[in-house]
């Protein structure tokens, strides 16, 4: 027991070390997104928020309303409703109507597809992205992305969040040798105007589309998880027989 | 007149006389399963064979159903991965079945190769097993190196790249040796096509040939077992050796239990975490390969690692490629490099141990320094352990003559 609590404690020492990677380009740390991926109503809101907002610019083109509809306990009627703005058949996947040439164009990039954006990404990063967007003058979109620095995604939520400022400081640092390098560090955000949610709101309402998005990058997570329960049940039983076999067939050597 | 039936003489009657009249039906199943003899005292690493074996047919299967499905062109490639995925029956799990085989192929054979050198497997009489293991083992890399192409993401893309573009180091016809394994000027559709032959047909071939030879000459000269001694040299009166006992019932039994224990871990990881933190499916692989965007850090799948690390430890590309060979290589030589007298790590004395034990330590640090960004300081210890593992092998002639040994028993140890 001794020697399982050590290596434990080891695993979270490196997990620690690690974690202190996972600042990213933008110089601030990412922020736990702490979804629940069996929040069923969770993930409806996901999708609902997915399809309003994100949708216009950004396809999902390896998933399929009919998934999403059997996952998420939606009827056909309430898909086509609810979600398929511009999908005629529920076995459709997620398109995007505007060309991909024209976005390049208008954005500079080709909004990329979000299909696995949070297995490639993560979660939290994806999270801490939508609430990262800060006022950049300058900027061609009037914003920046405390993870994302210079990303071409204009602050889409805006009206939701409204729009924050940004502080820095400055920070300096002489090593042994005397030389001072000179960083900036994000040191977090200031209301610039208000949005239609609270700060707690718009919280909950990337949690929901985060959660989507992680649904969406691994739609058969659950099943797998249900499915490796059974498996381990069997090969447990299968096991035992198996031990007691050798243990037969064993017993007559010496 | 005479019966042509007495003939052809074998014995029994029925079917079996039939076959056996006409094939060693018979004559094969004793010689390689219920009267093959191997020690009774076999431990836990020499279940290590087994389940290869099983990686093996593991890989065959879900390889056979993945090409059912997938199509190698670049530009539907990623596409047919997801719609595996997502769409297909079973698809996922096919998937990650194969993903976690690819992972588990290399820890099983690791660990099978490991075994060899615990108790001196590739000593006389059985250098031409460990060859064709090697060999085996250098087929396997090709193999996985040109299976992580397929899926066509991001690191599908870069690392092929960065390892291809290795043998361009090579003087004179190292850039036309890369045109002729891309078959272009870069990675690209035409690599993707050519990959996927060698994945499914070519590689594969080679590799049950080679595993049927391999076990072939395993069965010539007997297993080896844990305290390094030749059971037949101690036959009973029945002429079979007293410390052996029939690979069936008694191995097969045994295989068994560590069968089902082995597909107990690898089914915890196919349903509970099968991208294993990044290391089995790496996270930048969800991304299409893209050609104008390099991700931030390529580093190749783990079992790669500890060689890739050697490779980055040297600034010299060409002496870089040179070493990351050699340390590929190396082991192929390990039966003519060791003079031990004994074979067992259980009567070698404490250098060798000692240098074992270091070698462990060595191998497992690089493959980890392959992992992580190539900075300053880890550069420095790659370097350091780089060293350390040519040393193993090089100095191995001197520390394993006179390193002090113990005298080996006449029977195995084996506690009923």
């Amino acid at each position: 027991m001794g020697k399982f609590n050590m290596i434990a404690r080891l695993a979270l020492i490196g997990a620690c070390l690690l974690s202190t990677q996972s600042f990213a380009a933008g110089g601030a740390a990412t922020e736990h997104a702490n979804i629940d991926p069996g929040n069923i109503a969770s993930l409806q809101r996901g999708a609902r928020n997915f399809m309003n907002y994100c949708s216009g610019c950004h396809s999902a083109q390896y998933v399929r309303f009919s998934t999403i509809g059997k996952h998420l306990e939606l009827s056909d009627e309430q898909l086509v409703e609810n979600l398929m703005f511009n999908a005629q058949k529920t076995f459709e996947t997620i398109k995007v109507a505007m060309p991909a040439e024209d976005s390049a164009r208008w954005f500079g990039k080709t909004p990329p597809d979000l299909s696995l954006m949070a297995r490639a990404k993560g979660a939290d990063y994806v999270y801490s992205f939508l609430k990262g967007f800060y006022v950049e003058e300058g900027s061609p979109t009037g914003v920046n992305n405390t993870v994302l620095a210079g990303t071409s995604m204009p602050h889409v939520l805006w009206e939701l969040q409204g729009f924050n400022k940004a502080k820095f400081a400055e920070h300096s640092e002489t090593n042994a040798k005397g030389d001072t390098t000179t960083s900036v560090v994000f040191e977090g955000f200031e209301p610039l105007t208000e949005g239609s949610l609270s700060a707690e709101e718009y919280d909950e309402f990337v949690r929901d589309t985060v959660n989507f998005l992680s649904y969406i990058a691994e739609p058969m997570r659950a099943e797998r998880r249900t499915l490796g329960v059974w498996v381990l049940i069997f090969l447990s039983i299968f096991l035992i027989l198996a031990i007691a076999l050798k243990k037969e067939f064993w017993r007559d050597v010496h | 007149m005479a019966n042509i039936e007495a003939e052809v003489g074998t014995s029994g009657k029925g079917l079996m006389k039939w076959i056996n009249d006409r094939f060693p039906l018979t004559k094969t199943m004793e010689k390689h399963v219920t009267k093959y003899y191997a020690a009774k005292n076999f431990n836990v690493w020499y279940v290590f064979g087994v389940l290869a074996f099983v990686v093996l047919f593991l890989q065959l299967f879900t390889g056979i159903f993945l090409t059912m499905n997938y199509k190698p062109a670049s530009a539907d490639a990623f596409a047919s991965v997801e719609y595996i995925m997502r769409d297909v029956e079973w698809g996922w799990l096919i998937r990650y079945m194969h993903s976690t085989g690819a992972s588990f192929f290399f820890i099983v054979v690791y660990l099978h190769m490991f075994r060899a050198m615990l108790y001196g497997s590739y000593k006389k009489p059985r250098e031409l097993i460990w060859l064709i293991g090697m060999l085996i083992f250098f087929v396997l890399m090709a193999e996985a190196f040109a299976g992580y192409l397929l899926p066509w993401g991001q690191m599908s893309y870069w690392g092929a790249q960065v390892i291809i573009s290795l043998f361009g180091a090579i003087p004179v016809v190292g850039d036309g040796l890369v045109e002729i394994i891309r078959g272009d000027y870069s990675i690209s559709d035409i690599t993707l096509n050519r990959f996927f032959a060698l994945h499914v047909i070519a590689l594969p071939l080679a590799l049950i040939g080679l595993v049927f030879v391999h076990i072939v000459a395993l069965h010539e000269v007997g297993s080896n077992n844990p305290d390094g001694i030749e059971i037949k040299k101690n036959k009973g009166p029945d002429g079979v050796p007293v410390d052996g006992v029939a690979f069936h019932p008694y191995h097969t039994t045994k295989d068994l239990v560590a069968i089902i224990v082995f597909l107990m871990i690898f089914s915890s990881v196919v349903f509970f975490a099968p991208e294993m933190g990044g290391y089995f499916l790496e996270h930048a692989n969800f991304e299409p390969a893209n050609l104008s965007a390099t991700p931030e850090h390529i580093a190749p799948v783990w079992y790669f690692t500890p060689f890739y690390a050697i490779l980055r430890a040297v600034p010299d590309k060409l002496l870089g490629f040179i070493l990351f060979g050699l340390s590929v290589v190396l082991p192929v030589f390990l039966p003519w490099l060791d003079k031990a007298r004994v074979r067992s790590i259980r009567y070698r004395g404490w250098i060798y141990k000692t240098a074992l034990s270091l070698f462990v330590v060595t191998f497992l640090t690089l493959g980890w320094l392959g992992t992580q960004p190539a900075t300053e300081a880890y550069v420095l210890m790659a370097r350091v352990f780089s060293v350390l593992y040519f040393l193993f092998f090089l100095l191995m002639p001197w520390y394993t003559s006179i390193d002090k040994t113990k005298p080996v028993p006449e029977r195995v140890v084996y506690h009923g």
